[in-house]
């Protein structure tokens, strides 16, 4: 309608990131940050925290959780954005285009995690469990052995790992070629594979989820567990989709190509993810509580005592009560201040989560923190914001000539 | 027979362009007793019409909150108050066991009041309305547009507002009585 007169143009040149920007810089200063982090928290998080529950360990045992901690945090961001532009795609989906250059470039990181996911292969005897000699009384473990063997698990590790780049960097490529081509094929294709993309991922997070998280505890299982990741995934990205849309916006770019509307859809997705994180994990917990088997109350039993309680309290508070009542307002969602805020806390509640399911495996003792975990989740954070920042500043913000971009800049809500 | 009361004015619009202009027209004059019917929904008419945010939500949101309450307090007073009974070793306040229903009585009795919210601040069921009374106007279920301003509007004027309306696109103008 007459609303809609002035619609932004966007061409390849001016979707660029200015020239003098900080996103220009930003892939060295953060992979600075990266390294300097990385290696404080190896340091910091050697001897003290080893003595801990190591018998075995290395040494460095606090480095490697800390570690395994800010990696499915920031793993959940791109694993998450694989989705996101999976599913818009797989539903051809019009209001997102103008913000899915922005996913693509969080999901194109997914194959550096190829790289990051070495340490934990390096801190395995500090962090699992099952990667020793199985007991011979442990009936249990010596019933999973053939799923949790080294060798077993490092196919899979690099399996999953490569089947993610795969997806990452085909949707990446069909979409940035289109940018120059604008060849409306390449949407076809996108599409076209999409399902199958479903199918993958699916399997793929689920499997992750269980190595690198569940297995900390190889006597504990939850079939649910995949889906507890991927909930988590989805809203953490979800978080930072809108909050790399904001940045970017700040920086100059996509000025009014990504409107209210965007931003309020960009909030509806997070926030239906918000209440799905909640219906599986109290799934998980109710079924759990209600069956009362002890090998399986004990994970959450862990859990509930030694300081860890508080930690269980405060997840659902933090992960869904606060941001449930905060976010549910449409008005909330529109303004760009209080979605950011939304969005903020979203993040800091994921890092709770991923904390909560991680730390209690080795500190189920006492609860504990360590200057190492926050220096590993900054570490991480510099290093794959930097990737982002690269990939960012590689090409246009937007996919300038998807041939339906148009309904994108044109969509509002009702 | 004794004159009839006149209702209102009913004016047609071709296009949806052209109703959308009009019900700018119109909002800018200052009117609020007036409705534009539409075969189809039109983007934004809402807003053209000078519509106020809807008090659905608002409605939504304390029927769920009653529903969360109710479907709690139920389960509370018959299983730990009222008739106790030991299930499974747990406690009798063993409050994960509500979640569920607590929960879909939530959503149950917020979907009633999106449904029946809706139905109540549209006046539904009404089983006539006086703009039945105009043949013309069976063709907003198909390619007509119309915008009807009721007599009761303190800014209405028989001759200023048809003129108005004339002015505004309207192709046909005519007068309903109740």
């Amino acid at each position: 309608m007459s609303a809609h007169a002035d619609l932004p143009h966007l061409t390849y040149e001016n979707t660029q990131l200015p020239k003098e920007s900080l996103w220009r810089k930003f892939p060295l200063i953060g992979i600075g940050i990266g390294v300097v982090c990385l290696a404080l928290a190896f340091v910091l998080g050697g001897s003290e925290g080893g003595h801990e529950g190591g018998e075995h360990g290395g040494g460095h045992q606090q480095f490697y959780l800390s570690y395994l901690t800010a990696f499915m945090f920031w793993l959940a961001i791109s694993v998450g954005a694989l989705f996101f532009v999976l599913i818009q795609h797989g539903t051809r989906a019009g209001w997102s285009i103008v913000v899915r250059r922005i996913a693509e470039n969080w999901m194109i990181l997914l194959p550096f995690f190829g790289i990051l996911v070495i340490p934990l292969f390096i801190g395995q005897h500090d962090l699992y469990h099952w990667s020793h000699p199985i007991a011979p009384d442990d009936l249990m473990l010596q019933r999973k052995a053939t799923y949790y063997d080294s060798t077993f698990y490092t196919v899979r590790t690099i399996a999953i790992i490569a089947i993610w780049t795969l997806l990452a960097t085909a949707l990446y490529r069909w979409s940035t070629r289109q940018d120059k081509t604008g060849d409306g094929k390449l949407s076809h294709k996108m599409r076209w594979w999409a399902p199958l993309g479903f199918v993958a991922f699916a399997i793929t997070t689920t499997i992750g989820a269980i190595d690198w998280m569940m297995s900390l505890d190889p006597h504990w299982y939850s079939t649910i567990f995949g889906v507890y990741y991927f909930a988590a995934s989805v809203m953490a990205s979800g978080a930072v989709i809108t909050l790399s849309a904001l940045a970017l916006q700040k920086s100059g770019v996509l000025k009014d190509a990504i409107t209210t509307e965007h931003y309020h859809d960009l909030g509806k997705w997070t926030f239906a993810f918000i209440v799905f994180w909640t219906y599986i994990a109290f799934s998980q917990f109710f079924l759990i509580w209600y069956a009362n088997i002890p090998e399986e109350t004990i994970w959450f039993g862990h859990r509930l005592v030694h300081g860890w309680e508080y930690v269980s309290v405060f997840l659902p508070i933090a992960h869904f009560v606060l941001p449930f009542f905060f976010l549910m307002s449409r008005h909330v969602k529109r303004r760009r201040l209080t979605l950011a805020l939304g969005a903020g806390w979203l993040l800091f509640a994921h890092y709770v989560d991923m904390f909560w399911i991680i730390q209690p495996a080795v500190h189920g003792e006492h609860f504990s923190i360590h200057i190492a975990d926050l220096l590993t989740l900054v570490g991480l954070g510099g290093v794959l914001i930097g990737g982002f920042a690269w990939f960012m500043g590689r090409g246009p913000t937007a996919p300038v000539q998807d041939p339906r971009l148009e309904e994108s800049l044109r969509f509002e809500n009702f | 027979m004794a004159e009839q009361k006149v209702w209102g004015l009913l004016a047609e619009f071709e296009t949806p362009q052209t109703i959308f202009t009009a019900c700018e027209g119109v909002r800018d004059e200052g009117y609020r007793h007036w409705d534009a019917c539409t075969p189809f929904p039109v983007h934004n008419l809402d807003k053209a019409m000078g519509l106020g945010a809807s008090k659905v939500p608002w409605i939504v949101l304390a029927l769920a909150l009653f529903g969360m309450t109710a479907g709690f307090t139920l389960q509370w007073w018959t299983s730990a108050v009222d008739y106790p009974v030991m299930i499974a070793g747990k406690p009798f306040v063993a409050w994960p066991a509500w979640v569920p229903v607590t929960f879909e009585l939530t959503i149950l009795l917020g979907a009633f009041g999106a449904v029946f919210g809706m139905f109540g601040l549209n006046r539904l069921p009404t089983f006539h309305h006086p703009l039945f009374g105009s043949e013309r106007f069976a063709r907003v279920t198909d390619d007509r547009f119309f915008i009807a301003i009721e007599s009761r509007d303190p800014l209405y004027d028989a001759k200023k507002t048809k003129k108005l309306l004339q002015k505004l696109g309207a192709t046909h103008v005519e007068e309903i009585s109740e």
